[in-house]
């Protein structure tokens, strides 16, 4: 799957997609990839204070939970619903769809340290190359 | 020994095998001076008949023909033989917890069956596959409301039964709950007025037992009004789970808390039974405990597996929602065989046995000069009465004539001295409830 | 291909053979209004009205879709039940860290006795000196089993033990002034050891093993400050490796007021042949449904008994049990130190009968059982070496751990080579665990395998080795033999269905 040039992504596999100080944030195709069918996601409530790097929520498969990290700082103003009946959709659909939350972003500055998408597909194409090593 | 499958011949073979000179060599990885030379002192070895024998001795120093009039949390009911014909059974006495599930649906169906009684008797959703006991589960619905609420102060009524408190007290202690206990009216209720005055808005839950530890039955929906108006969990406490069979389950209740002892398991002298919390569906994902959920192999067929693990705190770890990781799951199996042997019509008609003896029992105190009736409130199979005399003393009366007494509530209730809670169920003969009856009248009538 | 295939294994296994399973739906399914299966005796006092004693608000007209069926129905029912499971009755059990071991008659025998199966927790402490005697002679038993000073029979469980002994831990550091802040783990413990640690208060500090799997003894030395309250190690490990310098580990915690908590899982490879409460080990549980044969029954009940040295002997849980004069043995309800209860009334007692008797039908000679489990253990790593790879080749004690490196060649892995193992007549070995080594096959054989036993798992296993070479498809698609096939548990974990329901409503489908 492509990794979409206007998004920006984390180390711990996180994207997100930025419009003026809105923001949508969601787990990139390598994650869902790497964690299976994924049968549960727990996210915060609209409202809720998210900060860079400290976890926000959990993505579950049948044997392992993962936690998803802030890419950046921002107060809760949406969170994917439907994906508590269709989580399914996270293995379908990661960069569209099946996005997790949508924030207004404090600190846009928090962004630059973030990968694009070419930096980010080396970062991957490495890990792969470790894991098999 | 005759539980060792192996010839010294055969053991030299697989040492031979192996390549070691003497067993002690497979034993190197242990320093040398850290390896007993003698011989561990405990008795034995004994044979079948031997060991047969110590424990019959054990068992005549007991408490053998005498009879009770104890309940208070621990339930003599009528067990069909077929029970222990079927749990004795080794596909089942002998497996391990169920993650393999081709071979272990026979536990995981009657796990799923265990389920779906315990949310019939209960009046709720979803239920667990059992956790260790009644006092570990009210605990543990305690520890889910606090994970459902974000909030941290516990609002627990007094007649919850006091060792369920301790328990919680014990597991509050290193996790930053806060318990409070809230007192009981003179019918033996949860005082309304004073949980109405200590709820605010950051109580995690109300914690009711009922029927409560002195045998009266509580008044669900106006407590959990309360509870909830202020956003508290609700959660209910039974302890005395044949007591379902007629009155009104706790349908109003967030979570349950049950013991299941009554359910076919003996006293055992304190276990081992079975506690289960029974929830709504919502609130599942917070539950501690196993679950058994059904659904298809590949070829389309019906089956049974352990689900929603990611709970458990295998895979959690530090971020688990309960280190509980065994269920009860025999003795949730002895519950399930036996509430099935029971079926409806059999446990409903326990149950008003239970209620006609007890009724029947406290008629028959009632006559006796200077006893009396410590709460008005309905009751199911035990009671509270209070004595014109120590009951202590009383019941050291009354064992001389092989009864044993009600439960002396002072030491618990320091204010209920002189108060005994009295257990009736099925198993106690009328002869045994009169004979018991007209033994403490003559305890009453000697001079002190 | 499914007859072709099992036609084919049975030429090379003596273990298993086709059997018929009988179908068999769900009880409600069988229920059908006015079928009993239970009586009671006519009641012999007179009737009260429900609705009057207990009034209209509290009563319950009747449980709606509660099981209708007969004596016979209910017996063959969880009969046909019992078949679809496997069992220690049936044959080898190899799970790894779960010693599944025989499961003794005669102990379920005397847990059932009238006067043992039967006793009030509350009843008379004059009237429970038997039960009272069989705690003590089991603490006894224990005490000097594992070395240590002082014990509790409460916690009903492994987990519940772990949990026990950590607040014990920090009961004693609060004495002291300061109940400090992390506890350690090793990456080779027991997956439940962080979660309890969590609940006892305490932030977990995993640590790496050295190239060996043993404790980086150095790094320890380094890791271990003042705000360290316990080390939680598991020994032997759960590669079935025992800590070889645990005495000195001991040493550098002790140095800087932190303790030592051993989890005892592993019990099984020590009893009889060293005691951890002379390695320098101040607490730790025991399993009994492990080490001490009680049996596993689907998943429970336990026992999880602390012993511990004199420091904590204080801090135990409530009740505790004390002898008073004349011998006469007494539960005490009050400790000024104690952690509190853990558990209402006195423990798993029925559980630590059987454990009692299981020690008895050994005494001293519970060695012997030690030296068997190590034996075949070891008996199977000599012949499965090279079959599959050995990551660790220090010595191994009760339990052998390979890994699926060789197989995940030809894209088989540990999870494949397990479920092919039911094909062969054998419960699969542990595939989760130990985290530290990747495709782990974990294997526990216990002392309750006969050598023949020991040859028809090793042939299993050498037979799937030979099959993932030459015919990965097979194993992959393992079981082939079981009455479900791989079930989705995907499915069941997205749209979860914990009970059964009626079709229609019975109040509709009368309308």
């Amino acid at each position: 799957m492509a990794y979409p040039k206007n998004y920006r992504y984390t180390k711990e596999h996180e994207w997100i997609s930025v419009d003026g100080a809105l923001a949508t944030i969601g787990i990139t195709d390598y994650a869902q990839h790497e964690l299976g069918d994924v049968v549960f996601v727990e996210l915060p409530k609209p409202g809720a204070k998210i900060e860079a790097g400290k976890s926000f929520g959990t993505v579950e498969s049948v044997k392992a939970v993962s936690e998803i990290y802030a890419p950046a700082a921002g107060e809760v103003i949406e969170s994917n619903g439907e994906l508590q009946n269709t989580p399914e959709k996270i293995n379908t659909d990661p960069h569209g769809a099946a996005w997790l939350i949508k924030v207004r972003l404090t600190n846009a500055a928090e962004l630059s340290g973030l990968m694009d998408a070419p930096a980010y597909e080396a970062y991957i194409a490495a890990k792969s190359t470790e894991a098999s090593a | 020994m005759r539980y060792l499958p192996k010839s010294p011949v055969e053991r030299k073979e697989m040492l031979a095998a192996i390549g070691a000179k003497s067993i002690d060599q497979l034993f190197s990885g242990i320093p040398e001076r850290f390896r007993l030379r003698e011989a561990l002192k405990i008795p034995g070895p004994y044979s079948e008949a031997e060991v047969i024998q110590y424990f019959k001795e054990r068992a005549a120093e007991n408490s053998d023909g005498y009879t009770s009039f104890l309940g208070a949390g621990v339930y003599n009911h009528l067990r069909s033989v077929v029970t222990d014909a079927i749990i004795q059974r080794g596909e089942f006495l002998t497996s391990y917890t169920p993650y393999q599930a081709e071979i272990t649906q026979g536990t995981l169906q009657a796990i799923f069956e265990f389920q779906t009684l315990m949310c019939q008797l209960t009046g709720q959703e979803v239920a667990n596959a059992s956790v260790y006991d009644g006092s570990t589960a009210m605990t543990e619905a305690v520890l889910m409301s606090e994970r459902l609420t974000g909030r941290q102060r516990v609002l627990v009524a007094r007649s919850v039964h006091p060792e369920y408190r301790e328990v919680l007290k014990t597991y509050a202690k290193n996790s930053g709950l806060r318990v409070e206990e809230i007192p009981f009216t003179a019918r033996g209720t949860a005082d309304a007025k004073a949980l109405q005055a200590a709820l605010k808005d950051d109580v995690a839950a109300v914690v009711v037992q009922s029927p409560n530890f002195f045998g009266v039955i509580e008044s669900y929906p106006s407590l959990a009004e309360l509870a909830h108006a202020s956003g508290a969990m609700f959660v209910v406490v039974v302890t005395e789970g044949v007591s379902l069979g007629i009155v009104k389950p706790p349908a109003e209740a967030d979570i349950v808390a049950m013991e299941g002892q009554s359910f076919g398991l003996p006293p055992s002298y304190g276990g081992p039974f079975a506690g289960v919390i029974a929830s709504r569906d919502k609130f599942v994902r917070q539950m501690p405990g196993r679950l058994s959920g059904q659904t298809t192999d590949s070829e389309g067929q019906r089956g049974f597996v352990l689900t929603l693990a990611t709970r458990e705190q295998h895979i959690r770890r530090e971020k688990a929602t309960s280190n509980i990781c065994t269920n009860q799951a025999l003795c949730a199996l002895t519950a399930t065989v036996h509430l099935t042997l029971l079926g409806k019509e059999g446990l409903r008609e326990m149950a008003e046995q239970n209620l006609s003896k007890a009724q029947f029992a406290l008629s028959e105190l009632l006559k006796i000069p200077g006893v009396r009736r410590t709460f008005d409130a309905p009751f199911f199979n035990e009671f509270t009465v209070e004595m014109p005399r120590s009951v202590k003393i009383l019941n050291s009366q009354l064992l001389r004539e092989k009864i044993i007494g009600p439960l002396a509530l002072g030491t618990a209730y320091p204010e209920l001295t002189k108060h005994a809670l009295v257990c009736v169920t099925e198993t106690t003969p009328r002869a045994e409830i009169e004979r018991f009856a007209e033994a403490l009248r003559r305890a009453l009538e000697r001079p002190i | 291909m499914r007859p072709q295939n099992i036609k084919e294994m049975n030429k090379k296994t003596k273990k298993a053979s086709r059997h018929t399973s009988q179908n068999e739906g769900l009880i409600f399914e069988k229920s059908s209004p006015g079928k009993r299966a239970f009586e009671l005796p006519s009641l012999d006092v007179p009737a009260t009205d429900p609705a009057k004693a207990l009034g209209a608000d509290h009563r319950r007209a009747g449980i709606e879709g509660f099981p209708e069926v007969s004596e016979i129905e209910v017996l063959r029912h969880f009969t046909r039940l019992s078949t679809w499971n496997y069992a220690i009755d049936l044959g080898m059990y190899p799970l790894g860290s779960c010693t599944m071991k025989y499961n003794p008659r005669v102990n379920e025998f005397v847990a059932r006795l009238d006067g043992i199966a039967t006793e009030h927790p509350y009843q008379p402490q004059e009237l429970s000196q038997g039960c009272l005697k069989i705690m003590r002679l089991l603490e006894q038993c224990l005490l000097e089993m594992t070395g240590m000073d002082a014990i509790t029979l409460q916690p009903a469980a492994g987990a519940h033990g772990e949990m026990t002994g950590l607040m014990l831990i920090r009961a004693y550091l609060e004495k002291q002034g300061n109940p400090r802040k992390r506890v350690l783990i090793p990456d080779s413990a027991h997956g439940t050891n962080p979660a309890t640690a969590v609940i006892a208060g305490y932030e977990v500090e995993n640590i790496k093993s050295e190239s060996h799997a043993q404790i980086d003894v150095e790094k320890l030395r380094d890791l271990v400050t003042g705000d360290v309250a316990a080390l939680m190690i598991t020994n032997p490990s759960t590669l079935g490796i025992f800590e070889q310098r645990i005495p000195e580990i001991a040493e550098i915690l002790h140095s800087k007021g932190a303790l030592l908590y051993m989890d005892g899982a592993n019990m099984n490879a020590l009893t009889g042949v060293t005691r951890p409460g002379d390695l320098g080990v101040d607490v730790m549980h025991l399993n009994l449904h492990k080490t001490f044969s009680t049996p596993h029954g689907g998943g429970g009940p336990g026992a999880g008994p602390v012993a511990m040295k004199k420091i904590l002997e204080p801090f135990r849980p409530v009740p505790i049990l004390v002898e008073k004069e004349g011998g006469r043995l007494a539960l005490e309800p009050v400790r000024p130190n104690s952690i509190g209860r853990v558990k209402a009334f006195s423990g798993n007692f029925g559980v630590l009968v059987r454990a009692l008797a299981y020690i008895l039908a050994y005494g001293p000679g519970v060695r012997q059982a030690t030296e068997d489990a190590v034996l075949n253990a070891n008996y199977i790593r000599k012949q499965l070496e090279g079959v599959y790879e050995l990551p660790y080749s220090l010595p191994s004690m009760h339990e052998v751990v390979f890994s699926d490196a060789i197989q995940k060649k030809n894209g088989v892995n540990t999870m494949d080579i397990a479920k092919r193992l039911i094909d062969y007549g054998f419960h699969p070995y542990t595939t989760a665990f130990p985290l530290i080594v990747p495709g782990a096959l974990m294997i526990e054989p216990t002392e309750s395998e006969s050598k023949e036993e020991c040859d028809l798992f090793i042939d299993a296993m050498k037979a799937i080795a030979e099959e993932a070479a030459t015919k990965p498809e097979i194993v992959k698609t393992a079981p082939h033999t079981t009455r479900v096939r791989r079930l989705d548990e995907v499915g069941a974990a997205r749209k979860p269905v914990l009970r059964w329901k009626p079709a229609v409503p019975r109040s509709e489908a009368a309308d």
